[in-house]
C-alpha cells in the first residue's frame, strides 16, 4: 500500500484579511485617488481584497512625507535607529506564522517555503542591518558616511516580503526614508508590514507604501524629489527605469532577470547535485531571478543525472500552497502562466523534448507542472530567455572550458552553480564565471551578509552585506 | 524475502563479479562510487523530516512502524525471564487492543534464541546478533561458530557486525570475504538460510562516503539487509546515514535487480522520529521498501511511544506510561 500523506493544511484563520486596503502614507492608512484593483489568491482565483491604486498625487504625498521624516530620521543617532530596526525584526518573528500564511495566500508559494525560508530571512535582514545602523563609520565606506535622502523602491511579486526587507532594512539603517511600491499582484504582506511599522512606533513618514501597477511605479521612480531608486524585477522594466532616471542625479540599483547556469561535473556528488538542480529551478515555482534554469551537465554523466533527476521530480508534490507537504505551489498570475506556456510551446516548436512527471493539477487557479526540456542547445530560445517558471533546460558540455563558455554565453549574469567534489575546480570555475553569485555544491542560498547582484542585463549594484550599504550612502560605490 | 540460495549470485549480480575479483578491483569500484556531499545529504534528510503526517496517514504509518520493529534487548544482564517477557510483548504489544499488530522480530544474543523461540514460535521472527557482537573483534572461526550456533538454535535472522578496523584500514577484501563466509554459515541443513543483516556501526565509520562504500560492499557480498548500528556506539542511527543507505539499496536494485533491506538501529525513540524514517523510505528508496520485509527499526523504547501515539489517535486522549507494559 502506498504512503498517502493526508492533507496538512496550515490554518488561514491566523490572518485577518480586510475587504479593502488603502495606502500607507505618513504613518497612516489613506485612500488612494486611483481606481481600486483586486488582489487574488493564485491557487484558487478567489478575490482576497481590494487595493487602492496610487496616482501621481498620492505618490507625491508619500514622497513629501518621506522627505519630512528624513530630516529627523537621518539626524537620529545610529543606535536609536537600530532600536527601531531591532523592534521591527522582533515583531516580524513574533508574527512570522501570520506573515507566512498571508504570503502563501497572496503569492501562491508553498507554506513550507514562506515559513522556512522567506520569513526567517526577512527577520534576519532587519536584525543584520540593525547591527550596522550605529557602525556605518566602520563599514569601510569612508568616514562619517551620510544617507542619500528619500529612496523610491519598487519590488516584484516573487518574494514580496523578502524583497521588501532587502530594500527597506538597509535604507533605514543608513538613515534614508522610503516610499515602497509592492507588485500589484502581491501587495498584502507589504501592507501588513505597514501595520508592523505602526506597532513598532516607527516615526511617521519613515516608511511609506504606495500600491498600484506600472504607472504608480513610474510616478515613483521619476519623482523629482526621490534621491535613490532601487528596483527588482524584469529586465525590460529595469531598462525603462534606467532611461527614466538618466540625466538626473538619482542613484540607482537594479536587480533584473537571469538565466543561471547550474553546472554538474562528472565527479559531483550526484544525489546532492540532483537535489540542487531541483531546488535551483523548482524552488518558488521557478519564480526566482537567480534560478538555475540552464542545467549544464557533463556528457559522461548526462544520462545518469537525467535519470536521477526525473525520478526525483516524480516525487515533487504540486498543489495547495497552504498544505505543509506541498513542494511546488501555484503560478502567481494568469499572465505569468501564459508566458510560461508560450515559452514552453516555443521549446516544443524548436524541437526540444519536453518531460513532466505525472501530476494532477488543481482545477482552478494557475498551475504549471515541473517541466524539463532535453536536447536543448544554446541556439534554443528556451536556453536564452528567462522563463521565470518551473521549466528547466538541459544542455551538455564536455570540458570545463566548454562549460565556462556556455555558462557565460548569455546576456545575463546573476548567478551560477558548480557541482564537483574537486575543490580546485570550484575555485577555477568561480574565477571565470561571469555571475554575481557562484554557488558551489549548493544553490539558492541567501544570507543578509552576502552581497547579491548581477552583470550585464541582470542589472547593477549590490544588495546585502557591506556592499549593499554603499548603495544607500553618499560616496559609497554601489 | 530473497529466495536466492547463499553463494549463488543473483542474475544481475553476475555483472559485478569483476569488481569483487580482487582487492584492487574492489577498491577501484568502491572509490569510483559517486561521493556524498555532507551538507547536501543532511539538508535533504532535514527537509524530509518536515513532512507533516497527520490523521489517516499517521494511523497507517504508526501501525506499519510497529510491524517493522525488531524489539531488542542486548545486555550482559539479559536472563531467560527478561527475554521471555520481551517476546511476549513482541506478540501482543498492546494487550488492551487486540487489533494492534505484532512486531517484526525479537533481537537477542545467540544464547537466548531458544528462549524466545519457545514463546513466539513462528509468529514473530527471532533475530540473533552474532560474529562477536558488538566489537566484531574475534578470530574468524569464532565468528562463524557464533553464527552457526545461533542458526542451529533456530534464529530466523542473523545480525552480524563487520570488522570496522579492517574497513577503515582499507582491507575491503577481508570485510567482503567475512560477509560471504558468514552468509554461508547462515545456511540450514534444508537448504534455506537465515536472513543476514550486516551491521556497519556507522558512528565509527564517520563519513557518508564510507557509509555508501560499505553499503555496496555488503550488498555485493550477499547481505540481505544493511543495518546502521549496534546501538552500543554513539551516534547510532541518524536520518542522513539512513538516507545514504536507502540511496544505496535503490541504486543497487536498479543495477542488479536485487532488493536489499535497510535497518536503522539505536537512538530511534519516538513515533515522530519513526515516521520521519518512513517518509524517507517512501521518498528515497520508494514504496517497495515500505514493508517489514525490507525495512526495520532496531529499537526497544520506540515501541511504547508508538503504542501511546496509536492510542491517542484511537481515543483522542493521551494515556500515561502506566497504561503500557514494561518490556
Amino acid at each position: 500500500m502506498a504512503f498517502e500523506y493526508a492533507p496538512a493544511p496550515e490554518s488561514r484563520s491566523i490572518v485577518d484579511i480586510k475587504p479593502s486596503y488603502g495606502l500607507f502614507v505618513d504613518g497612516e492608512f489613506t485612500d488612494g485617488n486611483g481606481a481600486a484593483f483586486k488582489t487574488i489568491n493564485p491557487a484558487t482565483e478567489e478575490t482576497l481584497a481590494e487595493i487602492a491604486e496610487a496616482d501621481e498625487a498620492d505618490v507625491d504625498a508619500a514622497v513629501k512625507a518621506a522627505r519630512r521624516a528624513f530630516r529627523s530620521w537621518s539626524r537620529m543617532p545610529g543606535r536609536e535607529r537600530a532600536k527601531y530596526l531591532f523592534r521591527i525584526a522582533r515583531i516580524l518573528q513574533e508574527r512570522s506564522r501570520e506573515l507566512a500564511v498571508l504570503e502563501s495566500i497572496d503569492n501562491g508559494k508553498p507554506i513550507k517555503e514562506s515559513r522556512d525560508v522567506d520569513v526567517p530571512t526577512v527577520a534576519a535582514h532587519f536584525f543584520y542591518h540593525a547591527g550596522w545602523a550605529d557602525k556605518l563609520d566602520h563599514a569601510g565606506l569612508g568616514p562619517d558616511p551620510q544617507p542619500l535622502g528619500v529612496a523610491g523602491q519598487v519590488i516584484p511579486w516573487n518574494f514580496p516580503l523578502l524583497m521588501l526587507a532587502w530594500k527597506v532594512a538597509p535604507a533605514l539603517a543608513c538613515g534614508n526614508t522610503v516610499v515602497l511600491k509592492p507588485a500589484e499582484t502581491t501587495p498584502l504582506t507589504a501592507l501588513l508590514f505597514a501595520e508592523i511599522c505602526q506597532q513598532a512606533d516607527l516615526p511617521p513618514g519613515v516608511v511609506n507604501i504606495v500600491t498600484g501597477a506600472g504607472a504608480t511605479g513610474q510616478a515613483l521612480v521619476s519623482h523629482p524629489d526621490v534621491d535613490k531608486v532601487a528596483f527588482t524585477g524584469s529586465t525590460d522594466v529595469g531598462k525603462a527605469i534606467a532611461r527614466a532616471v538618466a540625466g538626473s542625479d538619482k542613484k540607482v540599483t537594479l536587480e533584473l532577470g537571469g538565466k543561471a547556469a547550474n553546472i554538474v561535473f562528472e565527479d559531483a556528488a550526484l544525489d546532492q547535485a540532483v537535489e540542487g538542480i531541483v531546488g535551483g529551478i523548482f524552488f518558488n515555482q521557478g519564480h526566482v531571478c537567480c534560478a538555475g534554469s540552464r542545467l549544464l551537465v557533463q556528457e559522461s554523466v548526462a544520462e545518469e543525472v537525467l535519470h536521477r533527476l526525473k525520478r526525483r521530480m516524480s516525487t515533487l508534490r504540486v498543489g495547495d500552497p497552504l498544505d505543509k507537504n506541498t513542494d511546488v505551489g501555484a503560478i502567481n498570475s494568469a499572465e505569468q502562466l501564459a508566458r510560461i506556456t508560450e515559452l514552453s510551446g516555443i521549446g516544443d516548436a524548436e524541437g526540444a523534448d519536453r518531460w513532466s512527471p505525472d501530476c494532477e493539477l488543481p482545477a482552478s487557479g494557475f498551475w504549471f507542472p515541473p517541466t524539463l526540456f532535453t536536447g536543448v542547445t544554446q541556439a534554443h530560445r528556451i536556453a536564452r530567455e528567462e522563463i521565470f517558471g518551473p521549466v528547466l533546460s538541459v544542455l551538455t558540455f564536455r570540458t570545463p572550458s566548454e562549460a565556462i563558455e556556455k555558462a557565460n554565453n548569455t546576456p545575463y549574469g546573476l548567478s551560477a552553480g558548480v557541482w564537483t567534489e574537486k575543490g580546485s575546480r570550484i575555485l577555477h570555475m568561480a574565477d571565470r564565471l561571469r555571475a554575481g553569485v557562484v554557488w558551489a555544491n549548493t544553490f539558492n542560498k541567501f544570507d543578509p551578509t552576502s552581497p547579491f547582484g548581477g552583470y550585464q542585463e541582470s542589472g547593477y549594484g549590490r544588495e546585502g552585506g557591506r556592499q549593499g550599504l554603499a548603495a544607500y550612502l553618499k560616496g559609497g560605490q554601489a | 524475502m530473497p529466495t536466492t540460495a547463499p553463494n549463488e549470485p543473483a542474475p544481475g549480480l553476475a555483472s559485478f563479479s569483476e569488481v569483487t575479483r580482487d582487492e584492487s578491483a574492489l577498491r577501484r569500484f568502491l572509490h569510483g562510487l559517486p561521493g556524498v556531499d555532507q551538507v547536501g545529504a543532511e539538508a535533504r534528510a532535514a527537509g524530509l523530516g518536515t513532512r507533516s503526517i497527520k490523521t489517516t496517514a499517521k494511523e497507517w504509518a504508526l501501525d506499519l512502524a510497529i510491524r517493522m520493529v525488531d524489539l531488542t534487548t542486548l545486555e550482559g544482564q539479559d536472563t531467560p525471564g527478561k527475554v521471555r517477557a520481551l517476546a511476549a510483548k513482541a506478540l501482543r504489544p498492546d494487550p488492551a487492543d487486540p487489533s494492534c499488530p505484532s512486531v517484526a522480530a525479537v533481537c537477542v544474543y545467540g544464547d537466548m534464541v531458544s528462549e524466545v523461540k519457545s514463546v513466539v514460535g513462528d509468529a514473530v521472527n527471532v533475530a540473533a546478533v552474532a560474529t562477536a557482537f558488538p566489537s566484531g573483534r574475534a578470530a574468524m572461526d569464532i565468528k562463524l561458530a557464533d553464527t552457526r550456533d545461533a542458526v542451529e538454535a533456530g534464529a530466523d535472522e542473523i545480525d552480524m557486525v563487520i570488522d570496522r578496523g579492517a574497513f577503515l584500514a582499507g582491507r575491503y577484501q577481508q570485510v567482503f570475504d567475512e560477509i560471504v563466509a558468514v552468509k554461508a554459515a547462515c545456511s540450514r541443513p534444508d537448504g534455506s538460510h537465515a536472513h543476514l543483516k550486516v551491521i556497519f556501526e556507522t558512528g565509527e565509520l564517520q563519513t557518508y562516503d564510507n557509509v555508501r562504500r560499505v553499503s555496496w560492499l555488503a550488498m555485493l557480498a550477499g547481505a540481505d539487509f544493511i543495518k546502521t548500528s549496534t546501538g552500543k556506539v554513539q551516534p547510532a542511527a541518524t536520518l542522513p546515514v539512513t538516507l545514504v543507505m536507502l540511496e544505496a539499496v535503490r541504486d543497487f536494485r536498479e543495477a542488479t535487480g536485487v532488493q536489499i533491506g535497510v535497518k536503522p538501529a539505536g537512538g530511534i525513540r519516538t513515533a515522530k522520529d519513526a515516521i520521519k524514517y518512513l517518509v524517507m523510505v517512501n521518498e528515497i528508496a520508494g514504496e517497495d521498501w515500505l514493508t517489514p520485509d525490507w525495512f526495520r527499526f532496531g529499537a526497544s523504547t520506540l515501541l511504547n511511544d508508538l503504542l501511546m501515539q496509536r492510542t491517542k489517535l484511537t481515543t483522542g486522549r493521551y494515556s500515561g506510561p502506566d497504561y503500557f507494559t514494561l518490556d
